[in-house]
């Protein structure tokens, strides 16, 4: 099997870096956390890694739209070098403010499977136009996304301001027809959640909270895998305990199957 | 639009309006707030303000950089149509205040353009409401306007619908700080009549006259007669001159009660050594010397935070700071300053420990409460409403915290009407740092050496935060300054915090740091140059945000986001290289030496030569006296049992406003970032508010950091000494119930007093105190860090314009940090499984004294506003047998839930535990007992827990002697159901509990 070596970015409010790279060790990869600076200072350096993941946090605080000022700031520094990343048999993560950044790099959705820069959708402030912390029940839609092989419904926390989906009409028609919704909020009973308060925690249009690209090698997601990574982050940990005792802490939760499939896309 | 060439603005707004929810959501907010007329519809628009020459294509392009093409439509220099506006509102920063929003604007064009902004060029961010409005009142506009902008620190401009479209938009308005140059330091004379020297010190150093001849002072210095007195002896007999005004600020700052604790430090009636030496470092000292070997206190009293030992490779820190001044003035501007500002208190720890979890607390009056109040007379200078400065407040910890990617896990709501006045906002934040770094050096220590540059990083220094320490020692007033106000940056800190705590202390390029607080660099110097005896700084290095400052405002200013390094100069090259490379911008402004003295120069004139340990120990110590301040406690009389609508009471305490669900809170707090979060702020699926939260900071490791917090500003109003001993047995409990051994449990204390120059007010101080130390030595919990605010009085004038004035409650917040051996014994208070044993651990409680139940009753109008009651009171000692008991059934895994009695008593124990998961109960009161005190007394050392029906004989056997009550079973239904005598006394169901449990804070 082949040990894929992942770069995690860091730099200017990135927060989710250590845990993230954690998940992805803890499934047999390498990691690297790279400051953007020292990328873009030596940004031929991407060639050596096989995953490239934006994680989650508060880039540029959010300000200006959040994602925007960081995927500019990539745009005018790293864009060849992306483009060469992405054509190769390559992966791309984005959790939260990452998946903000890909939206606004035009990496999410794409033009086609091989174009990429322009905004076609948005992630927009909430519909409670407040910040969310909480967990969400969400079902695959019918996608190629690599990291979702396997995958039908998953329980995972969000934490944002700013992740209600938004696309025009015929761009939402084509996201559909070209499989790149990749994950929908539910409820409880694992129905779509139609929009409805908190199962959809942001007001996404259709309910998306994932979008995949390139034949699903692009990936991008508001809800944070790595912090379901274990049994003990569940909500229900404590409880897990009082009915059985001799529960082990180390057991999976939820999120870890996304690294897994990433790491074992190489194998 | 009135065109200026000095500018262009550049209008964003959402193509279709649907999308941004915020109108809508304002549109009710303004609505609520009891307007004459109506608001029909609010829409907004973000604008940008460019400041200088910017060419047509720049601006387009700077467009394009700052909108999202999906969603935003944007105007440059044009008008927005006003649609069916009749009125149309603009918010911007006043001069001088931090604008995040318009710092990432200016970074991203820098990014994208490859340099930054030119010294005349600037951008600036504001906000236009477009609202649909009927019949506004002038009152209406009053009211909209105060809630739209702090005029404080925000400027307001209204244009009727006519006026919008006459001058073609809103005007052109850019915020630039102008100053007028060439301050210079000046000497101040201190021999002058008395009367004169207790304005300056009170009101602060005389700046200039006005057009009539009025004095205008600097702002207060809060020092006495006695201090200024030494210090005119001092420079009068040592250095043989007047002090300049910048040394008499640098020794206001450095002597403020803020600072130096002097209330804790003064000689108190018989204690010679103070409260602080003899109760709460007494304490902890006893309790090291008591357990030997296995003392947990690493480093403690002597740092920005206090830290224990973790494990065999790593320390946790805990620091708890209050900020209530600021953030009665601007809630969300005092808050995020507090929670970042207690950030840099971990980060300035030993050489530099990483933030991992944030605690916070608020104390504010009943939000629903709209009697206003003024801080001058005839109506003048309106305070903030409670609901106002709770949103706020809320706000600022939000932004704070998620920001700066800590999560933020433990905190509290309190109400009382004593914080009307001045509300109280209590921030921590815990830390990790190895034991040692990659270089070997023990991480807790440090010392700046004599020849070490001193270095200075982070943001720029200005004039916002100008008197911050001096002005929290004083009451709040009309006159207390704006420029104490303060607006954080947290992305600013987030980047040199990651370059200190995860690179540049690895790599050994630092010999020593502090975090830049009260008092600006004129503290942090001054404290760093005690490690090796002087310090030598030159002014005009430091980096300013705008020209014209006058020496003595670059010296104190308490600009935020900004640490102080000492840097040996060979490592300086490599230190520099790093944080340029990290975005972090930093400078060497002069050296440590071992003069013995502290100099500081401006363009070569010397500004500051004196001895440094004058600056810090010249201050004449004080001595105080008390006075027994009689107790309010009374008998009470109660309703006739027969008469009471029992169900009424028990729904009725779930929706108490300090009961109530606070969920809208902590789901806006990220407390998930760093994957570490195993006891969440909400307990079960159906979401109750826990006591507790338990953190996994490293992932490989199966312990973690157990965290509470307590307070009992109620018990206080009758007796301190009770409300401290209560609030510590319920802060270690809290840790206990969720499988924290005592003996790796440390805590510390935050002093919120009132009038503190009131010997009644200074005699309820020292109980307080002396609980403080006779219970933490009885349960072996020392004491690693505390603080201390002396004076949280507002003294206004009511809508009649009488005086009037409000005092918070004495209020001390006990906060707990425990360690767990392993998440393995984590347990919370859910019932979860039905037929599961519900046992009372613990005895006693028939007193009703500061209990939620008497003020329910009181509300309902069934007990007199006079009946106080007695103050429930007990022994430590009394309680640690059943504590040892119980840890050992929670090392061995034997319970299902435990509660850990509080606030609410038995009752909201037994609610709670049955909501978390949506099981009922049947429960049977012993007969000998009044219904409603069982369920509602606050006794404290008690616990709720549930077990299996195999455990119970285990249970009884090993409790029976410290009291072990079975109470019913757990059942599966939600219906909840209890017996006394065989009658039915109470009947209600979890759907209930959880209505009246949700409502209160349901718009909030």
């Amino acid at each position: 099997m082949v040990q894929p070596k992942v770069l995690l970015l860091t730099g200017y409010g990135i927060n989710c870096e250590e845990e993230t790279a954690y998940a992805f060790q803890a499934c047999g990869a390498r990691t690297a956390i790279v400051h953007v600076n020292d990328l873009i200072a030596a940004p031929g350096q991407l060639g050596d890694y096989q995953i490239f993941v934006v994680p989650g946090g508060f880039s540029y605080g959010d300000d200006t739209g959040s994602g925007n000022a960081l995927a500019n700031k990539m745009r005018h520094t790293l864009w060849p070098e992306l483009m060469a990343f992405v054509a190769a048999d390559h992966l791309v993560l984005g959790i939260c403010n990452g998946f903000q950044v890909l939206v606004n790099l035009g990496l999410l959705p794409g033009a086609t499977d091989n174009t990429f820069g322009s905004r076609r959708v948005a992630l927009i402030a909430n519909r409670t136009a407040r910040y969310e912390c909480r967990w969400v029940n969400l079902l695959a839609a019918e996608t190629d996304a690599v990291f979702l092989r396997g995958v039908s419904f998953l329980s995972l926390p969000v934490a944002h301001g700013e992740g209600r989906f938004y696309a025009p009409p015929e761009t939402l028609t084509e996201l559909k027809q070209r499989r790149q919704i990749a994950l929908r909020y539910a409820d409880a009973e694992k129905l779509p959640a139609h929009g409805s308060f908190p199962a959809n925690p942001n007001g996404s249009l259709d309910d998306v909270a994932a979008l995949c690209a390139a034949q699903g090698r692009i990936f991008g997601l508001m809800p944070h895998p790595e912090r379901a990574f274990r049994l003990s982050h569940l909500p229900e940990w404590p409880q897990i305990l009082a009915r059985n005792p001799d529960s082990d802490w180390q057991q999976p939760g939820p999120g870890r199957i996304i690294f897994e499939n990433a790491v074992n896309y190489f194998s | 639009m009135n065109r200026n060439n000095a500018g262009h603005r550049l209008e964003i707004f959402f193509r279709d309006s649907e999308l941004d929810t915020r109108g809508l959501l304002l549109q009710d907010k303004l609505n609520a707030l009891g307007l004459s007329g109506v608001i029909n519809q609010v829409w907004l628009s973000e604008v940008y303000t460019f400041e200088g020459d910017f060419s047509s294509s720049r601006l387009q392009a700077a467009a394009a950089l700052l909108l999202n093409p999906v969603v935003h439509d944007c105007l440059i220099d044009g008008v927005r149509p006003p649609g069916a506006a009749t009125v149309v509102l603009e918010v911007g920063f006043l001069p001088g205040v931090t604008d995040n929003i318009a710092h990432s604007a200016a970074e991203t064009l820098a990014d994208a353009w490859g340099a930054p902004l030119a010294a005349d060029q600037a951008i600036y961010s504001s906000t236009i409401y477009y609202l649909q409005a009927v019949n506004l009142t002038v009152a209406d506009r009053r009211l909209i306007g105060r809630f739209l902008a702090n005029g404080l620190i925000q400027r307001l401009n209204w244009k009727e619908r006519a006026a919008y479209l006459a001058d073609q938009g809103m005007d052109l308005i850019i915020p630039r700080v102008r100053l007028a140059a060439g301050k210079k330091v000046s000497l101040v004379d201190l021999e002058i009549p008395e009367t004169e020297l207790m304005a300056l010190g009170k009101e602060g150093i005389i700046d200039h006259y006005d057009d009539l001849g009025k004095v205008v002072r600097r702002g207060p210095l809060a020092l006495d007669l006695p201090s200024l007195g030494a210090i005119a002896d001092y420079f009068s007999k040592v250095e043989k001159r007047q002090p300049t005004d910048l040394e008499l600020e640098a020794l206001a700052q450095t002597w403020s009660e803020h600072c130096k604790h002097t209330i804790f430090a003064a000689a108190l009636d018989d204690l010679e050594e103070g409260l602080y030496k003899t109760y709460i470092k007494g304490a902890t000292r006893k309790i090291r010397q008591m357990r030997g070997a296995d003392d947990i206190c690493v480093s403690v009293f002597v740092d920005n935070s206090g830290a224990i030992s973790f494990d065999d490779e790593y320390l946790v820190t805990d620091k708890v700071e209050t900020h209530n001044s600021p953030s009665a003035l601007d809630p969300f501007g005092g808050s995020i300053t507090g929670i970042v500002g207690v950030n840099r208190d971990t980060v300035g720890f030993g050489l530099g420990a990483k933030p991992i979890i944030n605690r916070y607390g608020f104390c504010v009056a009943d939000p629903t409460d709209c009697e206003p109040l003024y801080r001058s007379p005839g109506g003048v200078n309106q305070a903030l409403r409670p609901r106002r400065i709770l949103d706020g407040i809320v706000d600022g910890v939000r932004v704070g915290g998620n920001c700066s990617g800590i999560p933020t896990t433990q905190g509290f709501l309190t109400f009382h009407p004593g914080y009307k006045g001045k509300p109280l906002v209590f921030v921590g934040t815990v830390g990790l740092i190895p034991r040692k770094t990659a270089a070997g050096r023990l991480s807790h220590e440090k010392a700046a050496r004599a020849g070490d540059y001193i270095v200075v990083l982070g943001g720029r220094v200005g004039l916002d935060g100008i008197h911050g320490a001096t002005f929290s020692s004083e009451a709040l007033t009309g006159g207390s300054p704006a420029t104490a106000v303060q607006i954080g940056d947290p992305i600013t800190q987030k980047k040199f915090s990651d370059a200190i705590v995860k690179e540049a202390r690895q790599r050994n390029l630092y010999s020593s740091i502090t975090d830049n607080g009260a008092g600006g660099i004129s503290c942090s110097v001054a404290e760093m140059a005690r490690e090796c005896g002087g310090c030598r700084v030159e002014l005009e290095k430091v980096p300013v945000k705008y020209p014209g400052m006058a020496p003595w405002e670059i010296w104190i200013s308490e600009s935020q986001e900004r640490m102080t390094l000492a840097v040996a100069p060979e490592k300086w090259p490599e230190l520099e290289r790093l944080l340029v490379s990290r975005g972090v911008e930093a400078t060497v402004i002069g050296e440590f030496t071992d003069s013995g003295r502290c100099q500081v120069s401006f363009q070569g004139e010397t500004v500051m030569d004196m001895d440094l340990e004058f600056l810090h120990n010249g201050q004449p110590r004080k001595r105080l006296l008390t006075r027994m301040r009689p107790s309010q406690e009374n008998s009470l009389t109660l309703p006739d049992p027969g008469t009471l609508a029992l169900e009424d009471l028990f729904v009725g305490l779930f929706g108490r406003l300090n009961l109530a669900s606070h969920a809208y809170i902590s789901t806006q707090y990220d407390f998930e970032v760093q994957g570490g979060s195993v006891l969440k702020p909400q307990v079960g699926r159906g979401q109750v508010d826990g006591f507790t939260t338990v953190v996994q900071p490293l992932p490989q490791s199966a312990k973690a950091v157990a965290l509470s917090q307590s307070l009992y500003p109620a018990l206080s109003d009758l007796d301190t000494y009770a409300a401290a001993a209560t609030a510590i047995d319920t802060a270690v409990r809290n840790l206990l119930a969720v499988g924290t051994p005592l003996s790796h449990i440390a805590l510390l204390d935050n002093f919120c007093w009132c009038s503190s120059d009131d010997p009644e007010r200074l005699w309820q101080l020292k109980e307080c105190a002396r609980a403080c130390y006779e219970t933490a030595v009885v349960y072996g919990t020392p004491f690693i860090s505390g603080k201390d605010s002396m004076y949280n009085d507002f003294s206004g004038y009511d809508s009649q314009d009488r005086k009037v004035t409000i005092s918070v409650p004495p209020t001390i917040l006990i906060s707990a940090i425990g360690v767990m051996p392993d998440i393995k014994r984590l347990r919370s208070f859910a019932f979860v499984k039905p037929g599961d044993l519900l046992y009372l651990l613990g005895s006693g409680g028939a007193e009703l004294g500061g209990s939620e139940y008497l003020n329910l009753l009181k509300d309902e109008k069934l007990v007199a506003a006079g009946d106080w009651g007695r103050v429930p009171k007990f022994a430590p000692q009394a309680l640690l047998p059943l504590y040892n008991s119980l840890q050992k059934f929670t090392a061995a895994g034997d319970f299902r839930s435990l509660y850990p009695l509080a606030q609410g008593g038995l009752a909201l124990a037994l609610g709670k535990g049955a909501m978390a998961e949506g099981f009922g109960f049947t429960l049977e009161m012993p007969t000998a007992e009044r219904a409603d005190i069982f369920l509602f007394n606050e006794y404290p050392g008690r616990f709720l827990v549930s077990v299996a029906l195999a455990v119970g004989p285990a249970i009884e056997k090993a409790f029976a002697d410290y009291g072990c009550i079975r109470l019913g079973q757990v059942q599966e239904d939600g219906e909840i159901v209890m017996h006394q005598g065989g009658e039915i006394v109470l009947q209600t169901s979890v759907t209930k509990l959880s209505t009246a449990y949700r409502s209160t804070f349901a718009g909030y």
